[in-house]
């Protein structure tokens, strides 16, 4: 639904996209990760026609969005960073009014539509309110429903549940991904989790590239031949990771003192070792047989976060 | 058509849901009547004192013209007040929408920046009627007791209107620059003084200066109109003022994206 290619966004002397190409394929849910400052705003903003690209091209079903910003602008559900409403409205005039800008035309349409959004985000309390008098999860949701109130095939949601409390969190998620099928979606977010749980795919980006692009579960490495564990051992003699590594089964061992948080001493070791042979035992009484005590001993799947903090470092 | 009808009425029915029009209206209205009861009080007094002297010394009764006395101050009147509070109407525009973030959504939304600027435009404009639409109920006073010339008094409301458009369009274009009310406020005032002083140097001197100063001004081109001539030159200054600053407007709007 979505193709970018080559897109390059410079303010001045300050490249914020560099050369960026992806798809948005129809019905799944993309998730641009990154730091603040990453450029995530800035993309969804050229794909919206709100700026212009400095390079490269953007074409959303099948338009480009620099010669038909119109039918492009018809295509798509935008909620920026910062909901876009008119404080002195009320929720149901300002949603009419989104509606009619976005192409609803006859009024029986424009208030069946209202009607479906306000159920669906959950307004239909405030509908009467000034947008003034909102609270952030309320505002937030205003924004939502001004996305959805056209229908659009596609929604471009710049961190959707930016200030929301973690019950609100949760309902915007479920929202988002109720979506998806029906609509294809494109998030932006700086929260890992979120990506994780809601996206199908996700591209990590920071500084105005894509560092990686996968779907969500080979990122965080659910490789289905091996499994982690993390142990934690103090007072350990210097060759216990060599040790550990010569046990049967055992495929890698990674070692790190542990930060002063832990504790004095504390070693912390990434173990892996194959699926079928399960090596906790072995690897239990080899740390407590080479004198050391042992802390902690926990299954770990890599999760997102340690590989974007690892893509990104890396990137520094 | 149905977007710039669509912003032109969110727009419109804004001002009157915070305090501004009604403060706007108010101090117009205020300051109109002032003036025109004291006008017209003048008018009465000079008029019965000349007329008793006349009575006395046995010559004619002198016949004052309302229209020179009462009716071109008036209009006048409104015309400079007019300047003065504009900027409070324009200066929120578009400034407001940059500010709040809301022109990402009016940018991002199947609309062209045209039906934006003229809904904008539109807006401000019935603002502008609104506020001098009260003023016509004191020329039924004129009616019932003096002997005005209806032509001059509808010409000069046409006068008005198109001097309001011209002076709208430039407002709008100062709001589109900047994000800051108080700053558009400022700067469109201060246009807006400037051209009316283009008017007051043309009538002193007499040179080529004076001459493009006199065209350039808003308030010159309004003369033909006060006295009841409605004259195709001062018609075509007006629609070419007004087209030129929307069309600012316009590339003012579509620069945006560059930013």
């Amino acid at each position: 639904m979505i193709q970018v290619s080559n897109l390059s966004k410079r303010y001045g002397n300050f490249l914020a996209v560099d050369k960026i190409s992806f798809n948005l394929k129809k019905g799944e849910i993309l998730g641009f990760l990154g730091p603040n400052g990453a450029g995530k705003t800035t993309v969804m903003r050229i794909i919206t026609g709100f700026l212009s690209a400095t390079g490269g091209e953007v074409k959303v079903a099948g338009y480009d969005v620099f010669t038909h910003p119109l039918e492009v602008k018809r295509q798509i559900g935008y909620l920026p960073e910062l909901p876009p409403l008119y404080r002195e409205m009320r929720v149901r005039e300002y949603l009419k009014f989104c509606g009619r800008i976005k192409g609803l035309k006859r009024t029986r349409e424009i208030k069946q539509r209202l009607d479906y959004v306000l159920e669906g985000c959950a307004l239909k309390e405030v509908q009467n309110l000034h947008i003034h008098k909102l609270s952030n999860g309320y505002r937030q949701r205003v924004g939502l429903a001004q996305a959805l109130i056209h229908n659009p095939p596609i929604l471009v949601l710049d961190e959707p549940s930016a200030g929301l409390d973690p019950h609100q969190i949760i309902e915007v998620r479920r929202m988002i991904r109720q979506l998806a099928g029906a609509h294809s979606v494109l998030l932006s977010t700086h929260i890992l989790p979120e990506a994780s749980i809601t996206c199908d795919r996700v591209l990590i980006i920071n500084r105005g590239k894509i560092l990686a692009e996968d779907s969500t579960e080979r990122l965080t490495g659910k490789i289905k031949d091996s499994e982690r564990l993390r142990l934690a051992c103090r007072g350990a003699p210097k060759d216990l990771p060599k040790t550990l590594a010569g046990l049967p089964g055992i495929i890698k061992v990674d070692s790190q003192p542990a930060d002063s948080g832990t504790g004095h001493g504390v070693l912390l070791l990434d173990v892996e070792y194959k699926l079928r042979d399960d090596s906790r035992g072995r690897l239990a009484r080899a740390v407590v047989e080479a004198g050391a005590e042992l802390l902690e001993l926990r299954a770990q799947t890599m999760t997102l976060e340690e590989i974007f903090i690892k893509i990104t470092s890396r990137d520094r | 058509m149905r977007n710039i009808f669509s912003i032109f009425w969110r727009e419109y029915r804004s001002y009157f849901v915070s305090p501004i029009a009604y403060v706007v209206i108010g101090v117009f209205i205020f300051l109109i009547a002032n003036r025109f009861v004291f006008k017209f009080n003048e008018f009465v007094q000079t008029s019965f004192q000349a007329i008793s002297e006349a009575v006395q010394v046995q010559e004619t009764i002198p016949k004052f013209s309302i229209n020179d006395l009462v009716i071109r101050h008036f209009f006048q009147h409104i015309r400079t007040t007019s300047l003065f509070l504009l900027p409070m109407i324009t200066m929120r525009l578009l400034a407001e929408e940059r500010k709040s973030g809301t022109v990402e959504l009016l940018l991002t939304s199947p609309l062209t920046i045209i039906q934006l600027v003229l809904g904008k435009f539109l807006a401000g404009f019935a603002l502008f009627i609104t506020m001098v639409a009260p003023t016509v109920v004191m020329h039924f006073y004129l009616f019932a007791y003096g002997n005005p010339d209806l032509g001059p008094i509808i010409t000069s409301y046409v006068g008005i209107l198109f001097f309001g458009a011209a002076v709208i369009s430039v407002g709008l274009l100062i709001s589109s620059l900047t994000e800051n009310q108080i700053i558009a406020g400022a700067l469109t005032f201060g246009a807006f003084l400037f051209l009316w002083f283009m008017g007051q140097i043309s009538d002193t001197t007499f040179t080529v200066w004076s001459q493009a100063a006199n065209y350039i001004s808003i308030t010159s081109h309004y003369n033909n109109f006060a006295m009841g001539v409605v004259d195709s030159r001062d018609v075509i200054f007006y629609f070419s003022f007004t087209f030129i600053g929307l069309f600012l407007t316009y590339q003012s709007i579509a620069s945006l994206r560059w930013r």
